[in-house]
């Protein structure tokens, strides 16, 4: 509780901030509360993945990004009030969804129920690791994996093309030009 | 940062523990929580905090920007290589059974190429995003 207590003020200091530094920060410090709260919840490999990903990689990429624009937050053009309204009726309708979750730690919960049980009793046996979340990650679930890893492929070479690719193409427009 | 004693010494006490650190989570992910993609992003941390404090053209003359864009395909061929391999031995695509002669021992060894290929990919991905990032001009 205390954890959340202490993301909602987070949140609060992100929304208020202007200097975008702090909003910065204040992100890798809500990331790392997140993790805490993973490890709480005993989902480890997640809590590590939060901490190395939201709360390590990003946080140096935005201050890169940082370092390419203003610290201080632009004045918005105008002020709607739509924005709002849309937000706060999503999030209303993700708080009345959360009312037909089944309790939280039940067994009886469907996520329990279906493969799970089989994963539990054969994994170490079938695969020989002793880590389920692995083998459910690599082995069972190896298509899943095989998709994320080509979603990280992608967004990489997107993201190589969007930020160099203008530079090359002015760079071969230009010769084409000394040329002609 | 390249003038700042203390980090730059602290630094690099803490560079070599954090390979290790990586390494380990991507060969323990087996026992212990991790595996290759939290593996891969620590490498990638590990290079980006020394081109943070030595500047990122010391960080690619040690990895070269080269090496790290060829890694973000060669870590997709991993995975679907081993997929491929599986169904050359006679099984179905992505199935580690084949690999070996004992099913089980085959399943750990077809997981452990998977996390190398996700491991390749992912620290590829995250350094080349940050040379790209952090060699923009204002």
């Amino acid at each position: 509780m205390a954890l959340l207590t202490m993301m909602v003020v987070a949140t609060f200091g992100i929304l208020r901030l202007g200097n975008l530094f702090a909003v910065v920060i204040l992100g890798g410090i809500y990331s790392f509360l997140m993790a805490t709260v993973l490890v709480v919840l005993d989902a480890v490999d997640v809590a590590m993945t939060e901490a190395s990903v939201g709360a390590g990689i990003s946080t140096v990429l935005m201050l890169g990004t940082l370092y390419l624009t203003k610290v201080e937050e632009a004045a918005p053009v105008r002020r709607s009030i739509l924005p709002l309204l849309i937000a706060l009726g999503v999030g209303a309708v993700l708080a009345y969804g959360t009312f037909d979750f089944p309790p939280f730690g039940v067994a009886e919960a469907p996520i329990h129920q279906h493969v799970v049980p089989r994963y539990l009793a054969k994994s170490v046996e079938e695969t020989m690791v002793p880590n389920v979340v692995t083998a459910v990650l690599a082995s069972y679930r190896g298509y899943d994996t095989l998709g994320e890893t080509t979603v990280i492929f992608t967004a990489g070479i997107g993201v190589l093309l969007l930020l160099r690719g203008g530079r090359k193409g002015a760079g071969a427009r230009g010769s084409k030009e000394g040329g002609a | 940062m390249k003038h700042d004693l203390i980090l730059r010494v602290g630094v690099k006490l803490l560079l070599p523990f954090m390979l290790l650190f990586a390494l380990y989570v991507q060969f323990h992910g087996d026992f212990g929580p991790g595996g290759g993609f939290q593996a891969g992003v620590i490498a990638a941390a590990m290079v980006i905090l020394y081109a943070v404090i030595w500047g990122v053209p010391a960080a690619r003359r040690v990895v070269p920007m080269g090496l790290v864009e060829r890694m973000i395909p060669a870590g997709v061929l991993i995975y679907a290589g081993t997929g491929v391999m599986g169904l050359a031995l006679g099984g179905n695509y992505l199935d580690y059974f084949v690999l070996l002669h004992d099913p089980a021992h085959g399943q750990e060894w077809g997981i452990f190429a998977v996390e190398a290929g996700v491991f390749v990919t992912v620290s590829g991905t995250m350094t080349a995003i940050f040379y790209t990032f952090a060699e923009r001009e204002r």
